[in-house]
């Protein structure tokens, strides 16, 4: 386990400890500040260069790694691979090769390829990655802004701040993961990071959705997700993902929807404080209902916004300083 | 005296072992409050005065010396904290310093700043501040007070209320808090 990603890579929560869990949620508080000032910006990558390379389609990850970049005074490389040598079948390394010779100090990549992110580190083993989501793996900031989200709605509950409260508000939390758990590397990072700050995972989807290897996960897997959602402190809904062939694992979306899909009928389940969460894009209609997703138990516009400081966490951790081994002060 | 933790750095790994004390815990407090009177003396209008402590040692001085003007003229001063990690000019050369909270809720446009720090040593923390407060508008002007000048300056910066000069040496290290100052060494834990 690693106790900070200062100086390193993030790839995956899977490695990290609760302390540096913490750590990225804290420094995310000082960057919510920041966010809040009249000047949202700060000279902290001032002179650095960080590409962003999405091999795999994104809106609101890439925009806000990016905004988080230029917040930073970092200079952003956007490589569009749709009209790349990408298409024109450059391989990873090469275009990697490529975008490193122009000068970077890191890369935020999304690639559909799991593993793609540890390949690019032995690549450029001077270049800090920063994983934006590859394959069926990990999604490590996604994980981390909904624990960051999680901890804020709850410490503004408890009249308490975020950075006072570390992980204590996860303790005994229940969290309750919903949908495609098998395609979703959502769900591998958010059972990370829940677990690791003292939450209890339970993760609910028809059989066909949950992993061959559920039973090594740290989770619990509900038998009746009626009950499940009624003793809930949070439920985080995940897109029903058609592009990895979700589709051909149930019998048809209208199926899912009345098995699994948050239904206004089913919200009334819940208890009045439990939190509702989706990493977005959403399918209105198949895993949450409209008017679900727009009511005040929802916190996904809030998941969106915390998004920027989060990524300037991770962002100005890993990217800022030296590597903690070659600390003049030793 | 046993080793204690350093409580006002955030240099990772490091523990700060005190070798002797300096100023007792009351000479501290006579120290504030020489500084608070200097401080009503050059600013008529304390009303418009900004206090604004730097994280995480400048903290404890920045409270008491609000707490002190308040006592001697009456005047409710307005404070704030702020923590200069993202403007750091050594942030490259060293790893990140754990960042703390920054909270300044007033509007700093024609005001009088007063920044407050524990040690004033090589400069760099108040260029740093001075860039942060940049960002929240322009203030009158800014005055800095500090506990403890121990030299060994980098940049053209000074003190205008200084609690105690102390000539140290570089291998050395300073803890300055309300309960009192000390010297010492900075070790790897």
């Amino acid at each position: 386990m690693i106790d900070s990603i200062a100086g390193g890579n993030l790839v995956s929560l899977a490695t990290l400890s609760q302390r540096a869990i913490v750590e990225v949620l804290d420094t995310a508080e000082s960057f919510v500040e920041v966010n809040s000032r009249a000047v949202k910006k700060v000279p902290a990558l001032k002179g650095k260069v960080i590409a962003s390379l999405f091999f795999e389609e994104s809106t609101r990850t890439r925009l806000s790694f990016e905004t988080a970049a230029k917040r930073l005074s970092a200079d952003v490389l956007s490589l569009a691979v749709a009209s790349s040598s990408v298409k024109k079948g450059e391989s990873l390394r090469d275009t990697i090769n490529t975008i490193d010779a122009l000068g970077i100090d890191a890369v935020v990549m999304r690639h559909s390829s799991s593993g793609a992110p540890v390949q690019v580190s032995r690549y450029v083993p001077h270049v800090r990655v920063i994983n934006a989501g590859d394959g069926q793996h990990q999604h490590p900031t996604q994980g981390l802004l909904d624990a960051f989200t999680v901890r804020q709605v709850l410490a503004a509950r408890a009249g308490t701040s975020g950075r006072e409260s570390g992980s204590e508000l996860f303790a005994g939390l229940k969290v309750l993961i919903v949908g495609d758990i098998r395609h979703s590397r959502v769900a591998r990072s958010d059972i990370e990071v829940y677990t690791r700050l003292g939450a209890h995972v339970t993760v609910a989807a028809p059989g066909t959705l949950l992993p061959s290897d559920i039973a090594q996960w740290p989770v619990t897997v509900a038998t009746n997700f009626d009950e499940a959602l009624a003793t809930a402190d949070v439920v985080g809904l995940l897109r029903l993902q058609k592009e990895r062939g979700s589709g051909a694992f149930v019998p048809s979306l209208g199926e899912f929807t009345s098995t699994y899909g948050l239904t206004a009928r089913r919200a009334k389940l819940l208890r009045p404080e439990a939190i509702i969460m989706h990493p977005g894009p959403m399918n209105r209609g198949v895993e949450i209902d409209s008017q679900v997703a727009d009511s005040s138990a929802a916190v996904i516009e809030q998941q969106v916004r915390n998004g920027v400081p989060v990524r300037m966490a991770v962002l100005y951790l890993t990217t800022a300083g030296a590597t903690l081994e070659s600390d003049p002060n030793d | 005296m046993a080793e204690r933790e350093r409580l006002n750095t955030r240099q990772r790994g490091t523990v700060f072992v005190p070798k002797s004390q300096l100023l007792s815990p009351e000479e501290v407090q006579r120290a504030v409050r020489r500084m608070a009177h200097e401080i009503l003396e050059r600013n008529e209008d304390i009303a418009n005065l900004v206090i604004i402590g730097l994280q995480t040692g400048g903290i404890c001085f920045a409270e008491r010396l609000a707490d002190v003007i308040h006592e001697v003229s009456g005047v409710d001063i307005e404070t704030g904290t702020l923590d200069v990690a993202f403007y750091r000019d050594d942030v490259t050369i060293r790893p990140v310093l754990e960042s703390a909270e920054t909270s300044v809720d007033a509007d700093l446009a024609d005001r009088v700043v007063l920044l407050v720090d524990d040690v004033l040593y090589t400069g760099r923390t108040i260029r740093a501040a001075l860039n942060a407060l940049a960002d929240w508008g322009r203030p009158q002007a800014i005055q800095l007070a500090v506990m403890v000048d121990r030299g060994h300056r980098e940049l053209p910066i000074r003190a205008d209320y200084v609690g105690k000069n102390l000539p140290t040496s570089q291998e050395e290290a300073i803890d300055a808090t309300l309960d009192g100052v000390w010297i010492g060494t900075l070790v790897k834990k």
